[in-house]
């Protein structure tokens, strides 16, 4: 398992696949947002949080379909199936190499783009907290949408809508603690409401996505 | 003995999965359909003309208050729809009835439907007593979110080719997504608490609304139930016979090759 995590890292580092593009995209949401409300910092500064993890959310589901998509076209996942570890830990691996190489830069890139929106640095800490305790279940969240949509030929689309209303609790709670955080009020419920999220989605989801790849490779 | 009673148990609910069988389904559901489609008819035209011209108006809302015989039944059937399909979708992946797999995939147009009408007659309901359209309120939050899901799930049925394959994946979907929506509905009622929820949308029938509407709302609200009922039978037989089409039409190339 832990040699498939290295393979899947170093696949999306060198093929040019994935790494550094959720990071991009990241950028010109931040930046674009700026241009879109006004530059004032008594508006930006407000919204940071949220801006934020929409971006972090979008730079994810762009990356999404990649998780089986090449190892289902170039048969790897037929292995990955014979394989003699459970598909559930390929799974599993799947995401935390998708984490590793989407969420991961993101949480550590987020003060800096907190900058960029006039965000108090008191909120830093805040922002990379909920991102890193939220964006592992974006990644298995995706992992599982991915699953579904592995033998489609163009499922990015379908992906993308498939996941979205998936997307919205974790969203919504990492946001709010975020947010609750910068300004400075109690943000312990809603963390640890992402961290429930995370953690159930690790727990469960990795069954799901097993199966429904399993029905794909049938 | 064991072996008795199991055979006991599974007789006391062939009644039941006798309509896992398609020739059985055709037949039950051929017999239910009309009185089905005749209670949806009596009961819509009584319930709606009773609500709409027979009660006094309200004297705060005025007369957009008869919106809720349409408004309070879809946002009913939306949920229950969903809940309906989930219990389809364990009953394919867990015996395998292909009815069951076929009625949810039915299910799933009728259920975007009210959840769209639902939403609606709300925003038309909302202009006048809030003065918004739309309003970030957890409970139509909620109501988006499961129109996603419903567009999301129908997407899915409609790209996958093979029948059987497609009819996995939405199971899975779909009781992934039941989780998934019940954590949304507690999401956003937590993250928007106490800023626009309107006093007449907790319009609970029970609690709020006085006896001149609550009897044509029940009548409504038994309408649109045997109304679901009778447009899932309805497309259910066609998903069922569109099935056997396509077994004769693989058949006879089968025959010609």
């Amino acid at each position: 398992m832990i040699a498939l995590l290295l393979r899947d890292l170093r696949l999306s580092v060198r093929a040019g696949g994935g790494f550094g593009l959720g990071l991009a995209f990241f950028l010109i949401v931040t930046a674009l947002v700026p241009f879109g409300v006004g530059p004032e910092a008594a508006i930006l500064a407000p919204i940071a949080p949220g801006i934020l993890w929409v971006g972090a959310l979008l730079a994810c589901l762009l990356s999404l379909d990649r998780i089986f998509q090449l190892d289902f076209e170039d048969g790897t996942l037929d292995l990955l199936a014979t394989a003699p570890i459970p598909m559930e830990g390929a799974v599993v691996m799947k995401a935390v190499a998708h984490w590793l190489t989407t969420g991961l830069p993101l949480v550590i890139a987020a003060p800096v783009f907190g900058g960029l929106l006039n965000m108090p640095p008191e909120g830093f800490l805040w922002i990379m907290g909920s991102l890193a305790l939220g964006t592992p279940a974006l990644s298995m969240i995706g992992a599982f949408g991915a699953a579904l949509t592995v033998g489609l030929k163009r499922g990015g689309l379908l992906l993308s809508l498939l996941v979205l209303p998936l997307y919205i609790p974790t969203l919504i709670f990492g946001a709010e603690a975020a947010a609750r955080g910068m300004a400075g009020f109690e943000a312990m419920t809603p963390m640890l409401m992402v961290a429930g999220i995370t953690l159930g989605s690790i727990a469960l989801l990795p069954f799901a996505a097993a199966a429904a790849l399993r029905i794909n490779l049938r | 003995m064991d072996d008795a009673r199991i055979k006991q148990g599974r007789d006391g609910w062939n009644w039941l999965w006798a309509w896992a069988n398609p020739v059985k389904f055709m037949e039950i559901s051929g017999w239910l359909l009309p009185w089905a489609t005749g209670i949806a008819v009596v009961t819509l035209a009584v319930g709606l003309v009773w609500g709409f011209f027979f009660t006094p108006e309200a004297a705060r809302f005025g007369s957009s208050v008869k919106i809720i015989y349409v408004h309070v039944p879809t946002a009913m059937m939306a949920i229950n729809i969903w809940v309906m399909m989930l219990v389809a979708s364990l009953i394919w992946l867990i015996r395998r009835h292909h009815v069951s797999a076929l009625a949810a995939k039915a299910a799933a147009l009728v259920g975007v439907v009210m959840t769209l009408a639902a939403l609606i007659t709300g925003a038309v309901w909302g202009q006048p007593m809030w003065g918004t359209w739309w309003a970030w309120d957890p409970r139509l939050t909620s109501f988006l979110v499961l129109f996603l899901f419903y567009l999301g799930y129908m997407a899915l049925w409609a790209a996958i080719e093979d029948p059987d394959t497609a009819a996995d994946l939405t199971s899975v979907l779909a009781i992934v997504g039941s989780v998934f929506a019940l954590l949304s509905r507690y999401a956003v009622n937590f993250w928007n608490q106490g800023l626009h929820q309107g006093a007449s949308l907790s319009l609970d029938a029970e609690e709020n609304v006085s006896d001149v509407y609550w009897q044509p709302l029940v009548i409504c609200l038994v309408g649109f139930v045997a109304l679901f009922v009778a447009l899932l039978l309805v497309r259910t037989r066609t998903e069922v016979r569109k099935r056997r089409l396509h077994a004769l039409q693989m058949r006879e190339r089968m025959a010609d090759a």
